[in-house]
């Protein structure tokens, strides 16, 4: 296995148990024991707690915003784009909900954690500038509402992540996929042009 | 090099103009040591030789063509249409200028009336003007008014016998490769994000709220400052673009936005990073460039 494939490995078993355990309670030695290697090797890669949180939340927005990016280069017309984006949102709550889980419980609540060099958007850039090149677009294309870019921001983020948060308590009564057309739908009306 | 003796002759015509590239040539602080270099056959408030009715006749021609304002073809100066004059002098003269950003691409009166006016070589971009034939030889010192300093420069290379390199645009790159940015002093405030509370404070870039073009014009206010002491900017007025063969633009003290995203970015950036660079840097509170430099109120 090379270097970035055990990186790999350790971002994916770490996600994992935080999702499962906590943040707080998963300890290196656990990490390092799930994924077959000794503490002190793992040190080689991530040279504490606090950086393997930040490189996971880098990586989850690296993740997010690579895909939105090609919905962003691909054709179609703004709400052809809205209705992707919720699609592979909720594709990868649901195939892999650590990562949505990780930026909605842990990022998002242990502010502690990722304030030093992960200040306001340094760790989660690539995945809003996708979102502000898919808004910027839609406006110019003369199809979305010209508005201040965090009420369209929040609503849409804030929308598929209280659809994930509900789907995580298991309190959804169907599968995700099920919401997609209409969760869509909704977006696009409250951002469209009237 | 020309000997020193060699004195070119210049001949300064007017289209449709409202004289500020004349007044902004009058501030070129050596103009007389400039004019020795010429044998000015006519300027409108220069000495010169001849008069307007003379020069009108279309008898001789002349070494260099200084042109300002926008070109009408059916505009006349002592009976004959700019349409012959130009036609005569611009087909005699070894170089022609086209003086501000009316003769370069048509400017303000191109705007209000597109179907007669436009620059000389030019109109707005596109190479839709009576000399479209010589793009690349017609020198286009655009600028609302042109930089006296650049003209001075364009003259100076020409008495030199110095050839003057120009961009696609016709614009000479030595004065035009850069932006009206460079040379900033907000650059700083650019570079973190920090806009300007109001208009003509020192503090704070004004790109982001209100319509610097700086990023966006090739133009070198910056670094050759006006009248020797200041420019736009230094006094707290966004750049308006006005060498850019879009000018005049409107909501000239607006940058436009969509979501809160610049519509436009600077030269040379894509959106992409530049949305991601801004995304960082404004996530950083820089206390110094948050305060007043005097704090005098
Ligand atoms: S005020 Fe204009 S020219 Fe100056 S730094 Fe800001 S954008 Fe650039
Ligand atoms: S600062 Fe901008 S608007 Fe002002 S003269 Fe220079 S290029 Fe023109």
């Amino acid at each position: 296995m090379s270097k970035a494939e055990r990186k790999e490995n350790i971002i994916s078993t770490a996600l994992k148990l935080f999702a499962e355990k906590g943040f707080y309670v998963t300890t290196i030695p656990d990490i390092a024991a799930k994924v077959g290697m000794s503490v002190g090797n793992f040190y080689n890669y991530f040279s504490s707690k606090d950086i393997l949180a930040k490189e996971l939340i880098l990586y989850i927005s690296e993740y997010l915003g690579k895909h939105i990016r090609e919905i962003n280069e691909g054709e179609g017309s703004a709400k052809d784009k809205i209705r992707a984006i919720v699609t592979f949102y909720f594709t990868m709550a649901t195939e892999r909900p650590e990562m949505i889980e990780y930026f909605l419980r842990i990022y998002l609540s242990n502010r502690e954690v990722f304030g030093e060099s992960c200040e306001g958007m340094v760790c989660v850039s690539p995945f809003i500038t996708e979102m502000m090149i898919f808004f910027d677009d839609g406006v110019a294309g003369g199809e979305l509402r010209d508005q201040d870019f965090f009420s369209a921001f929040g609503l849409f983020m804030g929308y598929l992540g209280g659809m994930v948060f509900l789907f995580g308590e298991k309190i959804l009564p169907e599968p995700l996929s099920h919401y997609e057309a209409s969760i869509a739908e909704n977006i696009y009306r409250a951002l469209k042009t009237v | 090099m020309h000997s020193r003796l060699y004195k070119p002759t210049l001949i300064w015509l007017q289209g449709v103009t409202c004289n500020g590239n004349t007044h902004s040539f009058l501030n070129l602080p050596y103009l007389p040591q400039l004019l020795e270099r010429f044998e000015v056959l006519y300027h409108p408030l220069l000495p010169c030789t001849q008069s307007l009715a003379e020069i009108a006749r279309c008898k001789r021609g002349c070494n260099v063509l200084v042109f300002e304002g926008a070109f009408d073809p059916e505009m006349e100066r002592a009976g004959t249409t700019l349409k012959q004059l130009v036609g005569h002098y611009a087909g005699e003269a070894g170089h022609i200028i086209a003086a501000g950003s009316c003769a370069s691409f048509g400017g303000i009166f191109k705007a209000s009336a597109p179907e007669r006016n436009s620059g000389l070589a030019f109109s707005g971009e596109h190479p839709d003007g009576p000399l479209r034939g010589r793009v690349g030889k017609v020198i286009n010192l655009s600028g609302c008014p042109v930089h006296p300093e650049w003209l001075g420069y364009a003259l100076m290379s020409i008495a030199d016998g110095r050839p003057v390199a120009v961009d696609d645009l016709g614009r000479p790159t030595a004065l035009y490769r850069h932006m009206a940015h460079d040379g900033c002093l907000r650059n700083e405030y650019f570079e973190w994000k920090v806009d300007v509370e109001q208009f003509g404070r020192k503090e704070g870039c004004l790109f982001y709220e209100h319509g610097c073009r700086g990023p966006l014009t090739h133009a070198s206010c910056n670094r050759t400052l006006w009248n020797g002491v200041s420019s736009k900017m230094r006094v707290g007025t966004p750049c308006f673009g006005c060498t850019e063969p879009d000018f005049p633009r409107r909501n000239l003290f607006e940058t436009k936005t969509n979501m809160s995203i610049p519509e436009e970015v600077p030269v040379g950036v894509s959106k992409r990073a530049y949305l991601t660079m801004t995304g960082i840097a404004k996530s950083f509170k820089i206390k110094r460039l948050e305060e007043r430099l005097i704090d005098d109120d």
